[in-house]
Order: C-alpha cells, then sequence, then structure tokens
C-alpha cells in the first residue's frame, strides 16, 4: 500500500547502478518558489499600476525581502530535511506572498490602518520559526515524548486570553508590547501533537478493548477518558471565549484524528450527532451564535429592514462583483466590507479582484497543500508521524471550509483566519510551524525509502 | 488497516474543496447579475461617481463641472453659474439624486447610456464604463442672463422660445439657488437640503415649468384665437355688442373693467385695453366645445408634456357652466398655466398659427463631440388658421405700439405683447401676478425669432402697481433684445 513517494529512477544500462537513489528535487522547489516570489512582485506591481498608474517604489524590496526569506527556508531544507516534499514550500511562500498583496491592496484603501508591513515581519518571524524547526528537530518522533508537555502548554495557551479584555466580543487575543496574539493558534499544533502521540500509543486499546453496547464497540473508561476530559475542556475554554470557529476546528480534527486512528465510523457518527446536536442549542441559546445562523439564512435581511447590508452580504456582494475573472488587483471594492476585511474577509477580496478564476486557483493551492500532508502520512510508517502528518494537513482544511464556506454563506460565519492569507501573526507564524513540521514528516516519510527498492 | 482511514478522510477533505468550489461558482457566476443588481449594493453608485461626470452645455461652453474629491464617490458636481442655470441643470447630488437635465440625460452623463459604447457589448467586456457624454442645450445665453438679471430676485418666471422650431432660448426661475451646495457626500450637504427645503420663497422650485399660475388677461390671447377661428368675430373693428358691466350668465354678479370705453368694443380696442367683460362675453359666444378645443391646441390639458423633463400640466377646465366659461375666458377660475405653456401660445401665433413642441437639449455627445442623438425636426400642430394667426399678431402689436404693453417696444423691431394681472387667492386676497406674453421679428427678419412668457409675483410691490405692462413687459423685452442682437 505504501507506494507514495516511490518514484525511483530506473537504473540505465550502461551505469550499472545497485542503489536505486531517490530524487530529491530539491531544484525543483527551488524553481517552484522563484516561481511564487515572482507571482508575489507582479501582484504587488498589478496593484500599484492598477491605482496610481506606476510600479510602487517597494516593489524590489518587497520582492527581495520575499526572495531571501524563501531562499533562506529553501536552504534549510536543502541541508536539513533534502528528501522533503518539493512542493509545501511553494505553496506557503506563494499564498504568504499572495496574503501580504492583499493586505498592502487594502492598506491603500484605509490609510490610518498600515497592516503590511507587520504582517511582513510576521511573516519573517514564521519563516524563522519555519528554520528553526526544520534545523532542530531531527526527528519528529521526538515530538511523542512531551505529548502531555503539549497539551498543557495548548491548555494554558487557551486559557491564557480569558485574563484579557475581550476583543469584538471575542476573548481570543493578548496584547503584549502592541502586538496581538491569538494563543488559540499555537494551541492548535499542541493539540494536534497531543492528539496523535495519544491516539498512537492507545489506537489498539481503543480499537478493540471495552464492552459493547448495541452495535458500538465502547472503549475503556481508561482510555478514552483523558482525551474526552482534555478535549472538553478545551471547547469549553473555547465556548466561554466565544470563538466559535476554533471550536469547531477542534472538535473537526478531534474526529478525524479518531476516526483514522481507531477506523470506528460509530464514534464519528455519534461525535457529529453530539456536535450537531450542540450547534442547534448554541445556535438557539447563545445571541451572538444565533444572529450569524440567522444572518447565513438571510443574508438580505437587514437590506429589508433598512439598516443596509451586512458584513455577510457585503462579502457576497464583493464576491458577485469579481465574476468569471475578477475586476483586477487594486480595482475592486471589497473594503466596504468594513471591519475585519484584512483578516476574515480577506478571501472576498481576493474573489473580487481575482475572480472566480483567482479562487478556484487559491482553494486548489490549499487542496495541493492538504493533499501534500495526507501523502507524507501515507508513505510513513510510524503511526504517531501518520497521525500528526493528517491531524496537521487537516487543520488546514477544515480552516480553510469554515473560513471560506462562512464567507461565502455555505455555511454559517465564524471568524477565523485564512491560513497564509488573513491578517493575523500568530496564525501565519503557526502555519509556518505546520508546514515546517511536514517537511519533517515528509522527509522522513521519503528517506526511508532512500537507498532500497520500492516496497 | 490505519492507510485505508487515511484514505478516507482525504476523500471528505476533497469533498470539502469540492462543495467550496460549487459554492464558488454559485455566488460569482450564477447568482452575480442578482447581486450586483441589489440596490443595496454600492458598487453600482461608486462606479457612476468614479469618473467626471459629462457636462452640460449652453453654446458649446460647459455651464458645468466636475471635482475630483478622492473620496469614495469620488467626483462631485460642480457648476458656473449655477443659479443662473438651476431650472435647466437641476442639480446631481450624491446624497439627493438628479432632477432636470442632470436626470433626464443622466445615462448620458453618467456614461451608463449604452449609445456611448463604441462596440456593442465593448464595455461589458472590459469592464469599464465609457467617458461621460456631453449634453448641448438650446439655450441662449445672453436671453437667459436678461431673464434672471430682470427678475433681479424677484419671485417669478421666464421662458423663452423660437416660434419656428421649439427651441427653448431662456428658462429661468427666482429666486434661485446654487445647486453646487447639494452635490457632494458631506453634512453639509444636509444642512443646504434641510434649508433650501424650508425656504419660504421655495428656490429649489422651477416656476417656469413646474408652477402653474393663473394667466389672467394674458389667456385673451387664447379666446380671441377661439373666436376669431369659430368665426365668432369677423371684423376687428366692428361692435361687438358687449355690455359693461355684464353679468356673469345665470348669475347676479356683475364683471366690471379697471378701465372705461369697454362697452361695445370692437375686438381690437377690447385686447388693447383688456377688456373683461367683452371677452367674458366672447368665451360664451364661442361656446365651451370650441373654447376647449382651442385651449388644447395650444397645449392646455396634455399631461406628461416633456423638454425633456416633466412640464406640469396646464389646466382649461371642460365642464364649465356659462358662467364659469366666461370666467375662464379671462384666465380665472380653474384655468391655469405655467410659464412655458404661455410661452408656447405666443409662440404659435408669431410662427403662423403652427405650433412647435418645445424641448431645451439640441443634442447628446460622446465625450469626443460625436454626436449621440439630436433633437430632430419636432412634430408640429397648426393650432389655429394662418389668417387667424396673423389677426392675433396684428392685435398682439397693437397692444405694444399704443395699449398696456409699451414698455415691451424694441426700436428696429416689431414686438406684439398682451399684459395679464392675475388675481388669485379666496376673494382675490393674495398678490396679483404680473404676466407679459409676447413675441418679437427684427426688422429684417423673415419671421418672428423669439417667444417670451413673463410671470412676477411680487409682494413687495404695492398693489396697483402691479400690471403686466410694469413689471414684467421689460423683462420681457431685454430677452427679446438679447435674442435679436446679433
Amino acid at each position: 500500500m505504501m507506494h507514495a513517494g516511490a518514484e525511483v529512477i530506473a537504473p540505465t544500462a550502461d551505469a550499472p547502478a545497485p542503489v536505486a537513489r531517490l530524487p530529491r528535487r530539491r531544484g525543483v522547489e527551488l524553481s517552484l518558489i522563484v516561481l511564487a516570489v515572482l507571482l508575489s512582485v507582479f501582484g504587488y506591481c498589478a496593484v500599484g499600476l492598477a491605482r496610481n498608474g506606476g510600479v510602487p517604489p517597494g516593489a524590489a524590496g518587497y520582492g527581495a525581502g520575499l526572495g531571501v526569506l524563501a531562499l533562506l527556508a529553501h536552504l534549510t531544507v536543502r541541508l536539513r530535511a533534502p528528501y522533503a516534499d518539493p512542493l509545501l514550500l511553494p505553496i506557503g511562500v506563494l499564498l504568504n506572498g499572495i496574503g501580504l498583496v492583499l493586505i498592502y491592496r487594502l492598506d491603500l484603501e484605509t490609510p490610518g490602518d498600515q497592516a503590511a508591513p507587520t504582517q511582513l515581519v510576521w511573516s519573517t518571524l514564521g519563516v524563522a520559526l519555519f528554520v528553526f524547526v526544520v534545523a532542530a528537530l531531527r526527528d519528529h518522533r521526538v515530538l511523542q515524548r512531551y505529548a502531555y508537555v503539549c497539551v498543557a502548554a495548548a491548555l494554558v495557551l487557551l486559557t491564557l486570553p480569558i485574563l484579557f479584555p475581550a476583543v469584538n466580543g471575542a476573548r481570543i487575543w493578548i496584547r503584549i508590547a502592541g502586538f496581538s496574539i491569538q494563543p488559540g493558534e499555537f494551541a492548535k499544533v499542541l493539540l494536534a501533537v497531543f492528539f496523535a502521540a495519544y491516539l498512537a500509543a492507545n489506537r489498539t486499546a481503543l480499537a478493540h478493548a471495552g464492552r459493547r453496547i448495541w452495535f458500538m464497540q465502547l472503549p475503556t473508561g481508561r482510555v478514552l477518558g483523558p482525551v474526552v476530559a482534555i478535549w472538553l475542556l478545551s471547547v469549553g475554554v473555547l465556548v466561554l471565549e466565544r470563538d466559535l470557529g476554533t471550536s469547531l476546528l477542534f472538535f473537526g480534527l478531534f474526529v478525524v484524528m479518531l476516526y483514522v486512528a481507531t477506523g470506528r465510523i460509530g464514534w464519528t457518527a455519534v461525535g457529529l450527532l453530539l456536535a450537531s446536536l450542540g450547534a442547534v442549542a448554541v445556535g438557539r441559546l447563545e445571541p451572538h451564535v444565533h444572529s450569524r445562523v440567522e444572518d447565513w439564512l438571510h443574508p438580505f435581511a437587514s437590506i429589508a429592514a433598512g439598516e443596509g447590508p451586512n458584513q455577510l452580504a457585503q462579502s457576497l456582494f464583493s464576491f458577485a462583483a469579481g465574476g468569471t475573472f475578477g475586476t483586477g488587483l487594486g480595482r475592486g471594492h471589497s473594503v466596504l466590507i468594513g471591519f475585519a476585511v484584512k483578516s476574515d474577509f480577506i478571501l472576498a477580496t481576493a474573489g473580487e479582484e481575482l475572480g472566480l478564476a483567482g479562487l478556484s486557483a487559491l482553494f486548489l493551492l490549499y487542496g495541493l497543500l492538504v493533499e501534500r500532508g495526507y501523502r507524507a502520512g501515507l508513505a510513513l510508517r510510524d503511526p504517531f508521524g501518520r497521525l500528526l502528518a493528517v491531524g496537521l494537513a487537516s487543520i488546514w482544511a477544515l480552516q480553510v471550509f469554515v473560513i471560506a464556506g462562512g464567507v461565502t454563506g455555505l455555511i454559517p460565519l465564524t471568524g477565523m483566519a485564512m491560513p497564509f492569507l488573513a491578517q493575523g501573526g500568530s496564525s501565519v507564524v503557526t502555519n509556518w510551524a505546520i508546514v515546517a513540521l511536514l517537511i519533517r514528516i515528509s522527509d522522513s516519510a521519503r528517506r526511508q525509502y532512500d537507498g532500497k527498492a520500492a516496497p | 488497516m490505519m492507510t485505508r482511514h487515511i484514505r478516507q478522510a482525504a476523500v471528505f477533505c476533497a469533498l470539502l474543496l469540492v462543495a467550496l468550489l460549487v459554492n464558488a461558482a454559485r455566488i460569482q457566476v450564477v447568482r452575480s447579475e442578482s447581486y450586483d443588481d441589489n440596490p443595496a449594493n454600492r458598487r453600482a453608485v461608486i462606479a457612476r461617481y468614479g469618473q467626471p461626470r459629462g457636462d452640460i452645455l449652453v453654446e458649446d461652453v460647459p455651464v458645468t463641472g466636475s471635482r475630483d474629491t478622492r473620496e469614495q464617490l469620488r467626483y462631485e458636481r460642480t457648476y458656473l453659474n449655477g443659479p443662473l442655470y438651476a431650472p435647466v441643470t437641476g442639480f446631481a447630488s450624491q446624497v439627493y439624486g438628479t432632477t432636470f437635465l442632470e436626470h433626464a440625460h443622466d445615462g448620458v452623463l453618467s456614461g451608463t447610456d449604452p449609445r456611448l459604447s463604441p462596440l456593442p457589448l465593448w464595455n461589458d467586456v472590459t469592464r469599464s464604463l465609457p467617458a461621460g457624454g456631453n449634453v448641448v442645450t438650446t439655450l441662449n445665453p445672453r436671453a437667459q442672463r436678461a431673464a434672471y438679471e430682470g427678475l433681479a430676485g424677484r419671485k417669478g418666471a421666464v421662458a423663452a422660445v423660437e416660434p419656428s422650431t421649439g427651441r427653448i432660448l431662456a428658462l429661468v426661475s427666482a429666486p434661485s439657488y446654487d445647486p453646487a451646495v447639494l452635490s457632494g457626500n458631506g453634512p453639509g450637504v444636509e444642512r443646504e437640503w434641510a434649508r433650501l427645503n424650508s425656504d419660504p420663497d421655495r428656490p429649489m422650485l422651477n416656476r417656469a415649468v413646474r408652477q402653474t399660475y393663473p394667466p389672467g388677461s394674458t389667456f385673451k390671447v387664447v379666446t380671441a384665437a377661439a373666436a376669431l377661428d369659430a368665426g365668432v368675430i369677423r371684423d376687428l373693428d366692428a361692435p361687438t355688442g358687449s355690455p359693461a358691466p355684464y353679468r356673469l350668465p345665470g348669475t347676479t354678479t356683475l364683471l366690471t373693467n379697471g378701465g372705461e370705453g369697454c362697452e361695445d368694443a370692437p375686438l381690437r380696442e377690447a385686447f388693447m385695453w383688456s377688456c373683461n367683460t367683452v371677452f367674458a362675453k366672447l368665451g360664451v359666444d364661442v361656446g365651451l366645445t370650441d373654447m376647449v378645443g382651442t385651449a388644447e391646441a395650444f397645449g392646455f390639458n396634455a399631461a406628461d408634456v416633456r423638454i425633456p423633463f416633466a412640464v406640469a400640466q396646464s389646466t382649461f377646465d371642460t365642464s364649465l357652466d356659462r358662467a364659469q366659461l366666461a370666467l375662464s375666458s379671462i384666465g380665472q377660475y380653474n384655468t391655469r398655466a405655467t410659464p412655458l405653456q404661455m410661452a408656447m401660445v405666443s409662440a404659435a401665433v408669431a410662427n403662423g398659427g403652427q405650433l412647435r413642441t418645445p424641448y431645451l437639449v439640441e443634442r447628446t455627445t460622446r465625450s469626443g463631440g460625436a454626436t449621440v442623438a439630436s433633437a430632430g425636426s419636432r412634430t408640429v400642430r397648426q393650432v389655429v388658421r394662418p389668417s387667424t394667426a396673423r389677426r392675433l399678431r396684428e392685435l398682439m402689436a397693437d397692444v405694444v405700439r399704443e395699449g398696456t404693453g409699451k414698455n415691451a417696444a424694441i426700436p428696429g423691431a416689431t414686438v406684439g405683447g398682451k399684459t395679464g394681472t392675475a388675481q388669485h387667492g379666496i376673494g382675490n386676497a393674495g398678490t396679483p401676478y404680473a404676466w407679459f406674453v409676447s413675441w418679437a421679428r427684427g426688422d429684417r427678419d423673415l419671421e418672428p425669432r423669439v417667444a417670451v412668457a413673463v410671470v412676477v409675483e411680487d409682494s413687495a410691490a404695492k398693489r396697483r402697481d402691479i400690471t403686466g405692462g410694469g413689471l414684467a413687459a421689460p423683462i420681457a423685452r431685454s430677452v427679446m433684445e438679447a435674442v435679436l442682437t446679433p
């Protein structure tokens, strides 16, 4: 079954090659990174040309900055993870670059709020973390040892914002020295590590032990208890903080990883049932959530009521205005969305200015990113690594679905950052950490075949 | 075992991706148009103000402009001589919409008119608006200014048309306002809007086309036309057998005149001295059917007249008893007319009995000057027989030569006119309106070149001073002079 990554160069007739070497493909990665940087600089110039009729003065510096960051990351991979998947890093660079272009473009509409320079600083920090993780973490299995440290840290991070004042109705930020940090972003990686370690260690027990009630095989409380407890606690904290997007993400992550570890469709069904019941109950009782559900069902109700379009309606207008090919960068009016246009609603700017063509390209990039994560998971042999790869990739999949589905009216809107694109330092840094972990995992996955024939 | 679960989870993720893609296509392509057309979507408005608005031209000189504000609704309307041209241009406000020409030709001015596109569907493909086109008016700037300065802020209006074509040469309403104060987005706009709307003098009311007045004695032109056309009067100098005072038929009310000499006066004398008794009796003699027929031929009771913006309906009641008919025939009772309507009466007389539909826009052009649409020849209607028109011109010329309209005489030109002092209000307590309608032909012209109607409502003047000849005729004269002088 483990055939992923088994591309073997066939030995040629005249050059005896007793050992088949896997291609490392670092050259492919480098070319794609150059392409990603060029695309971002092109977008930056397009904004300037559309707005002021000239290439923006910072174009060279911006391109050089992004290029140096990407090159540093690439060199680290070349030196410390030479077998890594060659698509992960270029896609990360491209998405981050496009995100910077979109934020820079929106900065032009809000002269009082310049977010792009800050975002560039955070991107630099993100790449620095990437370099650190890839260089320092020689084997992902090391993380397994720190499972309980991770979960403790995650809970601390999740609890921390309760001590800080709420921002826009949600207690998810802490402010230190002028920087806003969203600890929940980091917590999701730590939780993924914990879930992976715990489920890897206990999956046999989970899958086969315990009593059978009706049609379901129940695991022993000793095994399942801690997981459920931790999960309940984290979700409880989130409901208290009213950050329902992250809550939904944690729940989805838990269900996906549990299913992958145990293959118990019954538990997944029960989990989804519980989630639906919880969603209905919260939707009924919590006014904040209730209004989100109402907006989703009737996005134009506020217009009919004479209060003007709400954010979701403005977001839909924005996407619609883009049509198939978009208005072109710098020529849309997504700024009408108002609050959070650079963060939660950043996708609307992409939809309006790049059109369905550009938006689909973005979705496919995310799809490719997730696919590379899953592929690394499939190629690995150790259960922890497999679960971790699947978990990290699923974070992206779920997060993209929750926020993109929210701003396009597919599901009720919950505030969440579009990975790499959205304004938000914690999110960018976290996503670079995830890329670093997947680079490490994919390196291990392919390294194990090097020098051997593929099974 | 786990491999299969990972693959199943991957399929789940792929389903999420497909759902996102399908939904994106739904809102960006399938539902795109209905979202774009939602009135709450500001994009259409932003695009509308995203480029300079086309201009309104008077003799090829723009009287409007655009100012770049760098705001979201970027270009703001400006006006040169705003108060002078306000009854023609109207305003183009980012808050309160558009009126008059700004409204009637909004598509051309804003660039949304499909005829501005160089090729069919071109702008749909490029997703851009063509530059706003221009609107060229028929106005004569000297006549417009003469009328505006003649009114000098007194409440009133002036309408002037070219009889042979129907081109409107002047359209003035006073007191006026500067439409530029309503252009922008700022709080000042709302303040000005409130101020203009609460002003008792109603400066935004376009009195030349949107206000009807009792036409008073100027309506005697219509009554005389009906009497001549119906054959009730065959000789201008034959006695009409009218008593003075005249008892309104079926009542005991006696109608009197301001002056002497109206008893049994011939039409020429009665017209010159504006005898109410003679014309009241004439109207009754002509009868309701012919009076209504003639009035409607001149344009009364016509609904939905557009020049291209709508003109208020002038009225001549169609169901009257004889006493009411008598009063209606001297421009009282329910008879009401806009100044433009009375200018049309004068123009039809001047033009041999043919009435040309009045119009204000010569042509619309692309920003480069290529014509989009031109006025072309307007419909024409024979209102009265040419012989009737000739005799009416004679009567009107007498008024200016010897009668109540001497103030309108112009050396080197033949001028015909009719004064009017219309009473209104309950028991005629309100300030009367001073009217003057006239036409003028330069001695070297083949036909009259201008027809004017002036109305002045002036509460400051003493009641007895308010006469058409005293207040309104000098204004009409200066307008006519402005047109006749090259």
